[in-house]
């Protein structure tokens, strides 16, 4: 049974930011000969890019989950992604994705330890499921954070509509894989430069997979899901670090061990399984007890749990922390 | 000075320019080299330094501190595979770019990582090891910089040359510095710098046994 609670600092669905403010863009991509020349001096300068045409996803029910911070801006949520199927430049995203992924046809295949499972085209996968807007904090590995008005589903209705059996423990996850769409997928084997191992997959304990925080997202500001930002659905755990947050998903797996998950096999040591956002537990190479939140220039401190402790530090009652990174 | 011989046989490259001349490459230098200082307030004051511009600025100021520490190594490969004895006259003004560079790379992170909070500052330093090689690097550069006029050369005579030794190091803890912050794939940069590295100090280290077999 889901235990929904609301926390005093929650936001109710009336006072989430409207949607004249979200469409209040601030207009930095600017088609001159300046930034041209400047993407080549200074990395961090964009080149201008069309949008993509993207559906209006209709009235979205509001959430209590949704949290009252004000959110970054369309601008900032698709320009600077990593999605390293498309390079792993922050900007290289939003140059290749728009147009080479498709987003129909869509296949979700739901398979492993589970009763119903199957293939499902995109439209038979959210029958039934009511998509709902969620504003939640994103917490990036790399110590930059947003906050997103995502649209979705919670993950937990997919779960007990596919009747996973007993032995399913975990949940894993699948990036979708096709090297003619995702140039770095082509790129792959360069000896010891070789990195990822494609396709990108992660995985979730079962009861984390089953918390109501957790999201199967098809879209964000009220729109289908641009191309960067993990096209045409994608998780969203809000209290891991953003690349738990698998993107472009084909296939959710049930299994009885812990899954392969890209990060924590590429390098286990800086990586863990868990990732829980946790500002007492370092990255080998960077302190993650403050954050750059896109938009400021001066950090703030980092939340336990991204600031959702009260819905998921149960999960983790009696474990190491520091030892389950 | 065992200079004038010319690999290429480059004539006119090798030509020192007159002193007009000389004060325009200068000014060109300076022109060039600021570039990209100038472009990141531009894109400050404009808001066009993309969505983190802080990391703009870091990444940048960084980058461009790696170039111009690795031109400096150049020019006495350079020198001598042109016969151009005058680029080292340039060597100073492209010295101080680096060093610029690499000062403005701390400052932002002094300024907005920290917002100047010393404490917190030395401790970030002193537990992360690729702050220190970096905060190392720079530190190298220091006493480079301040003996960098004509005045500092005279006085220190041979000394001169052998402090300016630092360099060495310097460029070294600042790529260590580079590829310590790299995720997954992105080898392409880093390893061009090291290449370029490795030619430099190679090619130095090939000349000097070439010339103590020769000389001994």
């Amino acid at each position: 049974m889901l235990i929904k609670k609301r926390r005093a600092s929650d936001v109710l669905p009336s006072e989430i930011t409207p949607e004249s403010i979200y469409r209040d863009r601030r207009r930095f991509l600017r088609t001159s000969a300046l930034a041209a020349a400047g993407s080549l001096l200074a990395p961090g300068w964009s080149l201008a890019k069309p949008m993509e045409a993207l559906e209006p996803l209709g009235e979205l029910p509001a959430s209590e989950f949704s949290t009252d911070t004000p959110a970054n801006t369309y601008e900032e949520i698709t320009t600077y992604n990593n999605f390293y199927e498309f390079g792993s430049g922050k900007e290289d995203p939003m140059r290749l994705a728009p147009g080479r992924l498709e987003h129909r046809p869509w296949t979700v295949t739901v398979s492993g330890e589970a009763e119903n499972t199957g293939e499902y085209g995109f439209d038979d996968f959210m029958r039934g499921l009511t998509v709902e807007e969620r504003i939640y904090r994103l917490r990036c590995v790399e110590a930059w954070s947003m906050v997103i008005p995502w649209a979705g589903v919670p993950l937990a209705e997919v779960i007990r509509r596919a009747r996973p059996t007993s032995r399913a423990k975990y949940v894993k996850f699948y990036t979708r894989y096709d090297p003619q769409v995702f140039p770095a997928q082509a790129a792959r084997g360069m000896g010891f430069l070789a990195s990822i191992d494609w396709p990108y997959t992660e995985g979730l304990r079962m009861d984390e997979a089953m918390n109501p925080l957790t999201l199967l997202a098809t879209g964000l500001y009220g729109k289908e899901m641009p191309s960067q930002n993990g096209a045409p659905i994608r998780l969203v755990v809000p209290w891991k670090y953003g690349f738990k947050s698998i993107k472009s998903v084909v296939r959710i797996h049930f299994q009885e061990t812990e899954p392969e998950a890209t990060w924590n096999q590429l390098a286990p040591h800086e990586y863990g399984f868990y990732a829980n956002v946790n500002p007492n537990v370092d990255h080998p190479r960077w302190s993650q007890a403050r954050e750059r939140r896109i938009g400021e220039f001066f950090k703030q401190d980092t939340l336990m749990f991204n600031g959702y402790q009260e819905e998921v530090a149960h999960l983790y009652a009696g474990m190491d922390l520091s030892k389950h990174y | 000075m065992r200079g004038g011989q010319s690999v290429m046989g480059a004539a006119t490259l090798a030509r020192t320019p007159s002193p007009a001349g000389l004060r325009a490459l200068r000014v060109g230098l300076f022109a060039v080299a600021g570039l990209p200082a100038m472009m990141l307030v531009v894109g400050l004051v404009q808001g066009e330094l993309g969505v983190n511009p802080v990391e703009t600025l870091l990444d940048t100021t960084g980058i461009w501190a790696l170039r111009f520490l690795l031109a400096t190594l150049a020019v006495t490969p350079i020198r001598w595979l042109t016969g151009a004895v005058w680029v080292v006259r340039l060597r100073r003004q492209v010295g101080l770019w680096a060093f610029f560079y690499a000062s403005c790379h701390f400052a932002v992170f002094a300024v907005f990582d920290h917002g100047l909070a010393l404490a917190p500052m030395i401790e970030d330093i002193a537990k992360r090891p690729f702050i220190l090689v970096g905060m190392s690097g720079l530190l190298l550069m220091l006493p480079l910089a301040l003996t960098s006029t004509r005045g500092w050369i005279r006085r220190l005579g041979k000394r001169w040359r052998q402090l300016h030794w630092l360099v060495y190091p310097a460029a070294v803890l600042g790529l260590v510095h580079f590829f310590w912050l790299i995720r997954a794939n992105r080898w392409t940069e880093p390893l061009i710098y090291a290449a370029l590295l490795a030619i430099f100090l190679g090619w130095r280290a090939w000349r000097r046994r070439g010339v103590a077999l020769r000389d001994g």
